[in-house]
This record gives C-alpha cells, structure tokens and sequence, in this order.
C-alpha cells in the first residue's frame, strides 16, 4: 500500500468513524429519552390512584 | 384536538419520508459512492490516487455550505413569519454544518498533507476563510447556550445565523477573486474542471451526502423534540 493509499483510506475512515460517533451519540440520547418516557410512564397511573383514594365516596341516590 | 388540526397533523406526518427510508436511502448511496470512488474513477493525472479524496471532500463542503444556508433560512423564517419550530430546525441545521465542517477540515488537512506535505498552510485563502466560517459557527452554540431559553435566545441565535450565511459567498469566492493557485478551484464560471466518470462519481457523492446531512437533520430533529416534550411533561407532573 503506498503512502497516497494510505491516507485516502485515513480520510473516507475518518468521515466514516465521525459519522459514526454522532449516531452512536444520538443513539445514547435516545436511550435516555426512552427511559425518562418509562419514567413518566410509571408515574402518571400511581398519581391517578393516589387522587382516586383520596377522593370521598359519593352517595347515589 | 379539532378535527382540522388532526387533519393538518396527520398530512404533515404521512407527507414526509419516513427516517428509516431515508437512512435506507443514504446508507446505499454512500456504499455506492464508495465503490464509484474506489472502483470506477479513473485516477488523476496530475494528483494520481490521493484525488480520490476530493469526491468527499468537496461534496462535505457543499454540504455544510447547505446546511449553513439552511439555518439561516429557517432563522429568516422565524424572524419574519414568527414560526417557532423555526428555531430548532435553524439550530440543528447549524449543528449539521458544522458536523460537515469538522470533516471538511478533517479531510482537507489529510489531502493537504499528501499533496503539500503540511497539515494546513496559513498562506491559502480558502483553508483560513473556511476556517473562520467554521468557527463563527462554533461561536453560535456560545452565544445559543449563553442565553436562557425563550424568544430573547431563539431572536439572537436567528440574527446571528443571518449573519453567518454571508460569509459563506465569501468563503466561496475569495479564493477566485485572489486568484490562490495553492488550493485547487473545482468549480469556475465555465463549470467543473472535470468529465466523464470523475463527474459521474463526484455527483454521486455529493447526492449522498446531501441525503445523509438531511437524514442525520431529520433524527436529531426527532431527538429534540422528543426531550422538549418530555421537559414540558415533566413540568407539568412536576
């Protein structure tokens, strides 16, 4: 391999290696997003429940 | 949700590519640019094999060119037509140049190192304008992330993205005007400097990378306006 090889295949490797990182970086965040969505998730039926106890019975009739 | 802004939702939604599509899309055009670029261009015959990077390069930097004009339309459109959307599409368009920036750079100083046998040279005009429209860009996440979020942020990042879109006729024609022989020109009045399967290859690669910034918009864009909602949720149960 010569030297001009070389550093033609350092370059399209360094595009290919930065293109990379960023979805792998997008790829993390998503990650997060999906776990502060369970989060919320899990927290909106236990508010729900938690309003439903405290509310007195009512009478019917 | 009225019945016409469930309309407009869901034509807004199905009218678009979908992202898996699209990076379908960029993933082979970039394959099958590589393989033009490695397999069907002839070599050069002055620069011999290491033009080959120029395919990437080149279509990089028109690319972050387009990115850069992008944002700079979306701040435009926030501006005048007061859209707020506007501001997160002109911010992640700005994201993108300057992720295409980085590799131009990147591949510049490895092409120059092959061809002058330095990493960069102060003395050619288009390295050191580019070089300042790219860190003009950077400064834009400084101020962005120095101002609280609200319409005072979105008008500054806007004005400050209108200003940056008139260094790039600059970066892109100084170097004609100085007539610097150092770098290269691919484009003239008259059109490329190049034919044939060059030309072939080269708008082949420059497709894919204007496809692949635009999929890589698209889901940071997806990412974005995932965590604003989720922020706004959180305040809400908060």
């Amino acid at each position: 391999m010569t030297t001009a090889e070389k550093y033609v295949t350092a370059a399209y490797c360094v595009v290919f290696a930065l293109v990379l990182v960023y979805v792998l970086i997008m790829a993390l965040k998503l990650q997060r997003l999906e776990r502060e969505v369970d989060d919320l998730a899990d927290r909106v039926p236990a508010e729900d429940d938690a309003e439903e106890a405290s509310r007195e019975p009512a009478r019917v009739g | 949700m009225s019945a016409r802004a469930a309309t407009i939702r869901v034509v807004g939604r199905t009218s678009r590519i979908p992202l898996p599509a699209l990076a379908a899309v960029s993933l082979v055009l970039v394959t099958t640019a590589i393989a033009f670029v490695f397999f069907v261009a002839p070599n050069d015959a002055n620069q011999g094999f290491s033009q080959r990077i120029f395919y990437f390069h080149v279509s990089i930097a028109i690319t972050a060119y387009a990115c850069f004009a992008a944002g700079a339309w979306q701040a435009f459109r926030l501006l005048w037509k007061r859209d707020p959307r506007a501001d997160l599409k002109s911010y992640v368009c700005v994201h993108q140049g300057v992720i295409f920036g980085t590799l131009v750079l990147l591949t510049g100083s490895i092409w120059a190192k092959i061809s002058w046998g330095r990493w960069w040279l102060w003395s050619s005009d288009q390295l050191v304008l580019f070089l300042v429209l790219f860190l003009f860009y950077c400064a834009y996440f400084m101020l962005r992330y120095s101002v609280d979020p609200g319409p005072q942020r979105a008008n500054l990042s806007a004005v400050y993205a209108l200003f940056g879109v008139v260094l790039i006729p600059v970066s892109f024609a100084a170097i004609r005007l100085a007539k610097d022989i150092i770098h290269p020109v691919v484009f003239t009045l008259h059109g490329p400097n190049f034919g044939g399967w060059i030309l072939v290859t080269y708008c082949i690669a420059q497709v894919a990378m204007l496809v692949l910034a635009y999929t890589l918009y698209r889901l940071e864009l997806v990412a974005k306006r995932l965590d604003g909602r989720l922020r706004e949720l959180r305040e809400v149960l908060a």
